[in-house]
């Protein structure tokens, strides 16, 4: 029996010592911040996605697309829930390209709340041209494109701790991650240095700073949080039934919960008289 | 075990149908009558679980073949179709990414308590076979399904596992171009994934109506790993016992399974498959689903690339010979005081192969990649024809009534069977 034990102690010391020997070492690890939306009962701040589209809109906008967002999810119940008018009003100030019409041709009109999010570039390698040879990436569901690596034993505790926000967290830190390259780094010609970006060498300029974009609620216009706002949006547009999702979650728990229980003792009941 | 059926129709229009097709007699003396043994515990419900995760696997699937569409460059957009503007379309796909897991941590449970308890052994050999057919279906369609909604490890995963095949001497490149359908992964690969992603299935049902035949033939093994030998005293019939007990296991594997549908939705996926696929952008790691990583583990360990590749088939075939690779005549490990040892060990190896494999193929994880891969083999083709050379086994209880007896705590006739010198 010892000589089993033993022999599980050396093979959990060689799984759980695997990661000493790693030939690469670890970056530092996006904070984790807390959302409004994280954990069980978790819902979206309302007013949070509202000022989290107004940044999107006015900065990420000019570059980024987020081809699967239509102008009607503003209006979106958990969402940021503008009112239909307010969405409407948005789409309007857009043009978007329609047709062909009853001539054969294609024309130009105000956009509805049917419409895609329109895109800022017509084209991937138009994209590219006007951002220096890079494609920024469509941000419909980059909040779920992206996580920081947890490892060993934190993916463990985070089955059981529910945290789904590794995308959020990485979107926060690493617009907040614009740092001065380290001594002995050269960044590349067209590229920018920043601590949380795989490898550092990120071709996005450091794309906002404090007083950047106007809040009108009171909000403090700084950096820190613009970027919450912002990854906040994003969540929601990568995955924009989580409140429903989340709540229909407690009231498929309780029923399940419920009904285990009373089959539990009716389980007992049967049982009773065998001896098993 | 069959033909313990003591349905008798009572009215003439089952009497009738009864004489021309005795359909409601085969459901009776299946899941009615059928003796179950009274010794069995929680690790037989995962066949129930098993067929529920079935059942949920192909509504939830059929449901999400009505809305997808197999053309690579939409396949992506259509999946976020389904996720956001078909009604419940969300809860509907998380169900059935998540569902995949859940039945592969079902299977593996199952899998286990088979090997724990000895299942495959005499006269078990073909519901065990039947069984490894399953298992292989299922990986098969597990990895294809993964592949549909076409991001990025969708795309590169089917690049590495059908490259695999490139390994074959001569012919292999020539296969290869036949599984895609082309000079790489593409559309046509996509297609005929999406068909026979919808086929298989339906092949599962019915290896599954052939294994659950054959249980019903031979009878369910036990903990204790003995015989049946009177009905009255050893079983109970499975309506009601193990309905309410397989029922209430059923939604408490229920309850696991939402709280990843609900909760966490994602934590089983890797976040580079909502990255649309793109040939020409490979990911820094490309890592399977964890249900493949021990066998993706054993592929990459070995340097040879025809090696790895049958060795990590291997891995699996090995399976379909363990009824003859245990020489040991007794069943359960509750009686194996060695082979419950290395079972665990084996168990500590799995695990930690599947750990290995979601780590980079470098440095001190190959090595222990390798001396693991090593390990297993050794287990199924030399531990355990050795062990039963050499086990001294303990005492078997004469009866499943007796065993029963002697774990509730009263006095028994314990070793009425002659303790077995040799295995």
């Amino acid at each position: 029996m010892k000589k089993t034990i033993l022999l599980g102690a050396a093979a959990l010391a060689l799984l759980f010592g695997a990661p000493a020997f790693a030939a690469e070492g670890h970056d530092d690890l996006p904070h984790r911040e807390s959302w409004s939306f994280a954990g069980p009962f978790g819902t979206y701040d309302t007013a949070q996605l509202q000022r989290g589209f107004k940044v999107f809109r006015e900065v990420c906008a000019s570059c980024h697309s987020a081809n699967y967002l239509y102008f009607r999810n503003l209006a979106q119940e958990g969402g940021p829930h503008f009112t239909e008018a307010q969405a409407k009003a948005v789409a309007s100030e857009y043009q978007i390209t329609d047709g062909p019409n009853d001539q054969g041709e294609m024309f130009q009109r105000p956009g509805r709340l049917s419409d895609h999010w329109p895109a800022p570039f017509p084209n991937d390698p138009a994209a590219r041209v006007a951002n220096g040879g890079a494609l920024p990436p469509d941000l419909s569901v980059i909040a779920k494109a992206r996580a920081s690596h947890v490892g060993f034993p934190g993916f463990i505790t985070d089955a059981f701790t529910q945290y789904q926000e590794g995308g959020v967290d990485y979107i926060h830190a690493l617009l907040n991650g614009y740092v001065e390259a380290p001594e002995g780094v050269t960044v590349q010609a067209g590229l920018n240095y920043n601590k949380y970006f795989p490898g550092h060498q990120i071709a996005m300029p450091k794309p906002l700073s404090d007083g950047q974009v106007e809040y009108t609620d009171g909000t403090p216009a700084t950096l820190d949080q613009y970027s919450r706002d912002v990854a906040a949006f994003l969540m929601w547009a990568a995955e924009p039934y989580l409140d429903t999702r989340k709540r229909i979650g407690f009231q498929v728990f309780v029923f399940l919960i419920v009904l285990s229980g009373l089959l539990y003792f009716t389980k007992k009941k049967v049982w009773k008289n065998v001896a098993h | 075990m069959e033909g313990h059926s003591t349905y008798q129709p009572k009215n003439k229009v089952a009497r009738w149908f009864e004489s021309r097709l005795p359909l409601v007699g085969l459901v009776h003396s299946s899941a009615i009558a059928y003796p179950v043994p009274k010794n069995l515990n929680y690790f037989w419900t995962f066949g129930a679980i098993l067929t529920l995760m079935l059942v949920v696997q192909i509504v939830s699937g059929v449901v999400l073949a009505m809305h997808y569409t197999a053309y690579a460059p939409v396949s992506f957009a259509r999946v976020e179709h389904i996720m956001r503007d078909v009604d419940f379309g969300w809860m509907i796909r998380y169900i059935h990414a998540n569902g995949a897991s859940m039945f592969f941590i079902a299977v593996y449970i199952h899998i286990f308590r088979g090997l724990y308890y000895g299942s495959y052994k005499a006269p078990r050999e073909v519901l065990w076979i039947l069984g490894v057919i399953i298992y292989i279906l299922m990986m098969a369609t597990a990895f294809m399904g993964y592949v549909l909604p076409w991001g990025q490890m969708s795309y590169w995963g089917a690049t590495v596992i059908t490259n695999l095949f490139s390994a074959i001497p001569y012919i292999g490149e020539t296969i290869v171009q036949w599984l895609w359908g082309g000079y790489s992964v593409g559309d046509p690969t996509l297609n005929r994934f999406f068909a026979l992603h919808y086929l298989l299935p339906f092949m599962i049902a019915g290896v599954v109506i052939l294994h659950i035949w054959a249980l019903h033939h031979v009878g369910q093994n036990n903990p204790d790993g003995i015989d049946v030998k009177s009905i009255a005293k050893d079983t109970v019939p499975f309506t009601p016992y193990a309905t309410i007990k397989d029922t209430f296991a059923m939604v408490v594997f229920l309850l696991f399974f939402s709280w990843f549908i609900f909760y966490a939705p994602n934590y089983m996926g890797h976040p580079d498959n909502y990255i649309p696929a793109n040939p020409l952008s490979t990911p820094a790691h490309i890592v399977p689903e964890w249900y493949f990583l021990p066998f993706y583990a054993i592929l990459r360990s070995i340097p040879d690339k025809l090696g790895g590749v049958i060795c990590m088939f291997g891995a699996i075939v090995v399976l379909l010979f363990l009824p003859w690779l245990d020489t040991s005549k007794v069943r359960s490990a509750r009686y194996r005081p060695l082979y419950r040892q290395f079972f665990w060990i084996f168990g500590i190896v799995a695990v930690g192969l599947g750990y290995l494999g979601s780590q980079p193929a470098e440095g001190g994880y190959v090595i222990a990649s390798r001396i693991l891969t090593a390990y297993y083999f050794v287990h199924f083709i030399i531990i355990l024809p050795v062990l039963g050379f050499i086990e001294r086994p303990k005492p078997l209880p004469a009866s499943i009534a007796d065993a029963v007896l002697a774990k509730g705590g009263a006095t028994v006739v314990a070793g009425a069977s002659a303790p077995q010198t040799k295995g």
